[in-house]
C-alpha cells in the first residue's frame, strides 16, 4: 500500500514539477470527460493548451490577457507571504480605474504627457485607498480583511455602475450607460506601432522582475516573510506586524488600482459596466498556482491566459461550449491546488509497522 | 397601500429570503467550525441545476429537492477533499469551487434550457394557503418553514448540544480541540457538508420554487449575498434570520416603491447597503468585543494543522 | 464632442484603408460564417435567437458554408479577442451581436479589411462594417395594442433594464398602442437594472401586480416574469422568442426576434461578391420582428384590432409614432400627423404622457 509521508524539507523539484503535473492531468481528464460526453476531446485538449501556445498570432493575446493578473497577484502574493488575506482586489482593481478615469475625464479637452502618468497615479491611489480601510481595520479593531476587502469589492462595482449610469455617462453616447472614449493622450500606447500589446505588458513583467528582486533580497521582503511565517519571532526581531500589515494591504491595492488603470486606459478605452470581468478574483487563484513566488506568477497568469484564449478556440473549431472553458479551468485548478501536497509530502510504500502481541 | 398588498408584499419577501437564509444558515455552521468556503454561489448552481433536473426527469419536486441537497453536498466534497484533506487554500478554493459550480450547471443544464415544471406549491391545502390574511402564516411552502424551523435547530445545536459546543471548539482553537481528542478534520468536514447541503437546498429554491426553470447562472449573485449576510449576523442563527428577512424586505419594498411611481434612492446605492451594513456590523462587533462581546471564529479559514 | 470626433475620424479612416471585396478566391472551400455571441446559446433569449439564424444559414447552404460561433464573449477588449480569433481562423464574413461589440467590431474590421463585418445593434459603420437592427417597437405596438383590450384595470406592468434608446421607444410604442384602445390606459415601468436576474425579475413582476396591473411586459431576458404572472393569474408577453411553455395561460402573444431571413440573405450576398455595408433596420414587414400565435384567451376584439394594426405597418399607412406627440413634461415632440424619422427613434431618451417611469 501507497501512504503520504511529510518531507522534512519541501521539495525543490516538486515546486517547479507539480504545476506541470497538475496541468498534465487537467489534460488527461479533460479529454476523457468530454470525450465521454461526444466530444473530440484530444482535439478540445489541443485547441485548449497547444494552439494558444504555437500560433504565434495568439502571443499578443496570451500577454494582454496575463498582464492585469500578473499585477494584481503580484500584490497579492506580497499579502499572503504575510498572512494578510486581501481577496479584495477586484474592487481595488475597479476603484483604480474609476480614479483615474476621473483624471481622465478631466483633462479630456486636454493634450499633453502629463496626462497618462497622472490617470496611472490616480490610479494607485485610488487602488491602496480602497485598501486602505480593510487595513485600517484590521490595524486598529482587529477586523478580519477576508470579510471587509471582500465586502468592499461590490461597493466598488456598484460605485461603478452608479457612475457610468449617471454623472459619468457620455453625453454623446445616446444614453447607453459608459463614458465618453479617452483622448489619445489618455490611452495607453502599444509597444509598436499596430501591436495589440500595450505598455503595460511589458511592464507588469518588470513589475514582477521588481517584486522579486524586493522579497528575495532586501530587508523589508524578509520581513514581510518572517511576519507570515512566525509572528512571535518577528516581534522579537523588532518587526512591526502593524506596518507589515499596512505595507501588504497598500501595496495590494496599488497594484491592483494601476493594472485597473491600465485596463480602462488599455484595451478598454473607456469605462463600461463591463469592465470588470474578475481579474481580482483570478488573480488570487493566480498567485496560488505561482506558489506566490513572482516568476511562477508569470506563470500562473500565462496558463490562466491559455485556457481564456484556448477555451474560444476550442469554441469555433470544436465547438466545444463556453461551460466547457470553465470546467477545464476549474479542473486546473483544483489539480493544481492538489499537487500541492506533493511538495509537502511524498508517496512511500507503507512499511508493515511490527506487531506486538496483545 | 391596502392589507392585501401588504400581505402580498410579505409573501414575496419570505420567498426572497428563504433561498439566502437557508445558504446562509449553512455557511454559518461551516464558519463556525473554522472553514471558509467561499464557493456558495457555485454550490447553489449545483443544486439548482440537479434540483431541476431531477424534479424534471421524475416529475417529483421533493426528489429534485432531495438531488439538490446531494449535489450540493458533493460539490462541497470537492472542497473538503482539497483544502481539509489536502490543506490547499480555502480562499483560492472556494473561488475554484464557483468557477467550477458556473461551468458544470451551464453543462448539465444545456438540455433543460427553456423547459418548465409544476413549481412547489403551498405546504397547507389550498383553503387555508389562499385565504386572504391567514396566508400570512399558513400560505408558504415547505421550504419556508424548513428554513426557519432549521434556524431554530442549528441554534439549539450550537449553544445547547455536545456536538454543537465540540463544533465550536474546532473553529475556536483546533490545537486544543485536536489536543482533547476531538478530530478536527471529521468535524469540519460534516460541517463542510452542512453547508453544501443547504446551499444546495437554497439554490433548487430558485429553480423549482421562484422560478421554475434552468437557466445559465439562475441564482444571479445571491451565494456572495449569503456569505455577506454570515458576517452581518455575527455568527448568530437568530440575527441571520432578521437578516435575511431584512434583505428581502429591502429588495420587495424597493420594487414596490417603483411599480408605486416613487423612486427615492439610486438601485445602485442600494445595491451596496448589505455589504456597508456589514462591514459596519464587523466594526461595531469589534468595538464591542472589547467590553465581552464575540467575535468571527478564531480559527476561520486557517488550515488544520498548521502547514 | 470629443467622442464623436474621433469615431468620425475612425469611420474616415476605415473606409479609405478598406479593400475590395474577396470574391471566388476559395470558389471550393466551404464559406466560413463566424457569429460572436454576448450570452450562452442556451440563454432561451436574445442570443438563442441569434443561434437559431445560424443555424438556418446551415440549413440553406449546406457545406457550401462552414458557420462557428464564441458564446458567452464579454462586451470589452475579449470581444476584440474572439472576433478576431474568428477573423484568423478563415471566417469571411462575421456577425457580432451585442451592442457592447460596437467598438471591437469596428477596430478588428480595420485589421482585417477584406473581411466582412455585420454589427448588430450599433451605429458605427465602415466600407467592411454593416449594422442591422430589428424594429422591435413594430411588435412593442403590437401587444401594446392587445394590452389595451385585455387589461381590465387599464393599467399594464412594464419591466425595463436599462433607458437606453431601445427600451425607451419600446416603452413608448407599447404605451402609445395601448391608449389608442384605452385612452385612460396607464404603463407603470419598474426599472431593474439588469438585463438578467431571474427572481428580480419575478419579483418585479409581482409589484406590478400587488400595484394593480393585469397585464406585464418586459424588456430583460428571462421567462421569470411570464411565470411570476401565470402564478398570480394575469396575463403577460414573452420576449425574444414564444414562452408559451413557460405560462400556458398568461402568455398572450410574444414578440419573436427572427434573424434568419436576414442571415441566409447576407451571407448569399457575401458568397456573391454583392454584399455592401449599410444599415439595415427591419421590421414586421422584413420578417425579423414577428409576433406568437394569440393565446385563446385573446378576444376577437383584440385579435381583430391587433392585426389590424400589424397589417397597417407593413403596407407602411400606420406608424407607432405618429403626432401629434408629447411628451411627460408637456413638450411637443412631433407635430399633427408627422411621423418618427428613424433619427428621433434612435434618440428617444423621453416619455410620452401618461407612461410612469
Amino acid at each position: 500500500m501507497l501512504e503520504w509521508r511529510r518531507r522534512r524539507e519541501p521539495s525543490k523539484a516538486m515546486l517547479y514539477l507539480s504545476p506541470l503535473i497538475a496541468v498534465g492531468l487537467t489534460m488527461l481528464t479533460g479529454m476523457l470527460v468530454f470525450g465521454a460526453i461526444g466530444y473530440d476531446g484530444l482535439r478540445a485538449v489541443t485547441a485548449i493548451f497547444i494552439t494558444p501556445l504555437v500560433e504565434p498570432q495568439r502571443w499578443a493575446d496570451l500577454g494582454v490577457k496575463a498582464a492585469p493578473l500578473i499585477m494584481i497577484a503580484l500584490g497579492l502574493a506580497i499579502g499572503f507571504r504575510a498572512n494578510v488575506w486581501n481577496i479584495g482586489a477586484e474592487g481595488q482593481y475597479v476603484m483604480g480605474a474609476i480614479a483615474g478615469t476621473g483624471v481622465a475625464l478631466l483633462t479630456h479637452d486636454m493634450t499633453g504627457w502629463w496626462i497618462l502618468p497622472a490617470m496611472a497615479l490616480a490610479g494607485i491611489i485610488g487602488g491602496a485607498a480602497w485598501a486602505a480601510l480593510p487595513a485600517l481595520l484590521k490595524v486598529r479593531l482587529q477586523v478580519s480583511e477576508i470579510l471587509t476587502s471582500l465586502m468592499l469589492t461590490y461597493v466598488a462595482v456598484q460605485f461603478l455602475y452608479y457612475l457610468v449610469r449617471g454623472p459619468w455617462k457620455d453625453p454623446d453616447g445616446f444614453n447607453f450607460p459608459q463614458t465618453r472614449m479617452f483622448s489619445a493622450s489618455q490611452t495607453l500606447p502599444a509597444v509598436a506601432e499596430g501591436s495589440l500589446v500595450h505598455l503595460g505588458v511589458p511592464l507588469a513583467v518588470l513589475l514582477a522582475l521588481i517584486a522579486w528582486f524586493v522579497m528575495a533580497k532586501t530587508v523589508a521582503g524578509y520581513a514581510v516573510r518572517v511576519v507570515g511565517r512566525a509572528p512571535a519571532a518577528a516581534r522579537h526581531g523588532g518587526f512591526d506586524a502593524n506596518r507589515v500589515t499596512w505595507a501588504a494591504l497598500l501595496a495590494g491595492g496599488g497594484l491592483a488600482g494601476l493594472a485597473g488603470l491600465f485596463e480602462a486606459a488599455g484595451p478598454f478605452g473607456q469605462l463600461t459596466p463591463q469592465f470588470p470581468v474578475g481579474y481580482g478574483f483570478t488573480a488570487i487563484i493566480v498567485a496560488f498556482l505561482g506558489r506566490l513566488s513572482p516568476p511562477g506568477i508569470v506563470f500562473g497568469a500565462l496558463v490562466l491566459a491559455v485556457t481564456y484564449v484556448g477555451g474560444e478556440i476550442a469554441q469555433s473549431t470544436v465547438r466545444l461550449p463556453s461551460a466547457a472553458t470553465g470546467m477545464f479551468q476549474a479542473l486546473l485548478l483544483f489539480f493544481l491546488l492538489a499537487t500541492d501536497v506533493l511538495v509537502r509530502y511524498r508517496l512511500a510504500w507503507k512499511t508493515r509497522p511490527a506487531r506486538s502481541a496483545p | 397601500m391596502t392589507a392585501a398588498i401588504l400581505v402580498s408584499i410579505f409573501m414575496t419577501l419570505a420567498a426572497a429570503a428563504t433561498p439566502i437564509l437557508l445558504a446562509a444558515l449553512g455557511e454559518l455552521v461551516t464558519e463556525k467550525a473554522g472553514v471558509l468556503n467561499l464557493g456558495v454561489e457555485g454550490m447553489m448552481l449545483c443544486g439548482a441545476v440537479a434540483g431541476f433536473a431531477v424534479a424534471y426527469s421524475t416529475g417529483s419536486v421533493p426528489l429534485g429537492l432531495l438531488a439538490a441537497t446531494l449535489a450540493g453536498v458533493a460539490a462541497a466534497m470537492i472542497f473538503a477533499l482539497l483544502t481539509l484533506g489536502l490543506g490547499s487554500n480555502q480562499v483560492a478554493m472556494g473561488l475554484a469551487l464557483t468557477i467550477f459550480g458556473i461551468g458544470a450547471s451551464s453543462l448539465i443544464g444545456a438540455g433543460f434550457v427553456g423547459r418548465t415544471i409544476t413549481r412547489l406549491g403551498p405546504l397547507f391545502p389550498a383553503d387555508y394557503a389562499a385565504h386572504p390574511w391567514l396566508r400570512l402564516v399558513v400560505g408558504h411552502d415547505a421550504i419556508v418553514y424548513l428554513s426557519l424551523a432549521l434556524v431554530l435547530a442549528v441554534s439549539l445545536f450550537l449553544r445547547r448540544t455536545k456536538a454543537g459546543l465540540i463544533l465550536r471548539a474546532v473553529g475556536e482553537n483546533a490545537d486544543s480541540a485536536h489536543a482533547i481528542g476531538y478530530r478536527v478534520l471529521a468535524i469540519r468536514t460534516a460541517a463542510t457538508a452542512f453547508g453544501g447541503a443547504l446551499a444546495g437546498l437554497g439554490g433548487a429554491y430558485f429553480s423549482l420554487a421562484l422560478t421554475p426553470m434552468w437557466a445559465d447562472r439562475l441564482t444571479a449573485g445571491r451565494g456572495w449575498i449569503a456569505l455577506a449576510l454570515v458576517v452581518f449576523a455575527a455568527w448568530k442563527p437568530g440575527r441571520l434570520l432578521i437578516g435575511a428577512y431584512l434583505f428581502g424586505a429591502v429588495a420587495t419594498f424597493e420594487l414596490q416603491a417603483k411599480a408605486a411611481g416613487l423612486s427615492f434612492i439610486a438601485p445602485e446605492v442600494l445595491a451596496m447597503t448589505p455589504y456597508l451594513a456589514t462591514i459596519v456590523v464587523l466594526t461595531m462587533m469589534s468595538l464591542g468585543r472589547r467590553t465581552g462581546g464575540r467575535d468571527a471564529p478564531a480559527c476561520l479559514g486557517k488550515p488544520f494543522p498548521a502547514p | 464632442m470629443s467622442a464623436i470626433i474621433t469615431r468620425r475620424t475612425l469611420l474616415a479612416g476605415t473606409a479609405a484603408s478598406a479593400a475590395l471585396p474577396l470574391v471566388g478566391a476559395r470558389a471550393q472551400a466551404p464559406f466560413g460564417v463566424g457569429f460572436v455571441y454576448v450570452g450562452p446559446v442556451g440563454d432561451h433569449g436574445w442570443t438563442w435567437t441569434h443561434d437559431q439564424g445560424r443555424k438556418a444559414v446551415e440549413a440553406a447552404y449546406g457545406n457550401k458554408v462552414k458557420t462557428s460561433f464564441i458564446e458567452n464573449v464579454a462586451e470589452g477588449p475579449d470581444a476584440a479577442r474572439a472576433i478576431r480569433q474568428l477573423a484568423q481562423a478563415g471566417d469571411q464574413l462575421i456577425f457580432t451581436t451585442s451592442f457592447g461589440f460596437m467598438n471591437p467590431t469596428i477596430q478588428v474590421a480595420k485589421q482585417f479589411p477584406k473581411i466582412k463585418f455585420e454589427h448588430a445593434t450599433g451605429y458605427q459603420r465602415a466600407e467592411n462594417v454593416a449594422t442591422y437592427n430589428a424594429r422591435f417597437y413594430e411588435g412593442r405596438a403590437v401587444i401594446g395594442t392587445i394590452a389595451g383590450h385585455m387589461s381590465k384595470s387599464g393599467q399594464a406592468g412594464y419591466i425595463a433594464s436599462f433607458p437606453i434608446p431601445e427600451v425607451v421607444m419600446g416603452i413608448n410604442a407599447f404605451h402609445l398602442a395601448a391608449k389608442k384602445v384605452n385612452p385612460n390606459f396607464k404603463t407603470k415601468v419598474i426599472w431593474a437594472s439588469t438585463w438578467y436576474d431571474p427572481a428580480k425579475e419575478a419579483d418585479a413582476a409581482k409589484a406590478l401586480i400587488d400595484q394593480g396591473c393585469d397585464v406585464i411586459t418586459q424588456h430583460t431576458d428571462s421567462a421569470a416574469a411570464l411565470q411570476a404572472a401565470e402564478q398570480r393569474g394575469v396575463f403577460a408577453f414573452g420576449q425574444a422568442s414564444d414562452m408559451k411553455a413557460f405560462a400556458p395561460k398568461a402568455h398572450l402573444s410574444a414578440i419573436v426576434d427572427d434573424w434568419s431571413g436576414y442571415y441566409v440573405k447576407r451571407v448569399k450576398e457575401a458568397m456573391d461578391g454583392t454584399w455592401k455595408s449599410g444599415d439595415v433596420w427591419g421590421g414586421i414587414k422584413d420578417g425579423m420582428v414577428k409576433l406568437a400565435p394569440y393565446n385563446d384567451a385573446v378576444t376577437p376584439a383584440a385579435r381583430a384590432a391587433a392585426d389590424e394594426v400589424q397589417k397597417g405597418i407593413v403596407a407602411g399607412t400606420l406608424h407607432p409614432f405618429t403626432g401629434e406627440l408629447k411628451d411627460q413634461k408637456g413638450t411637443l415632440r412631433l407635430k399633427a400627423g408627422e411621423t418618427a424619422s428613424d433619427e428621433i427613434l434612435s434618440k428617444m431618451d423621453w416619455y410620452v404622457d401618461g407612461v410612469q417611469a
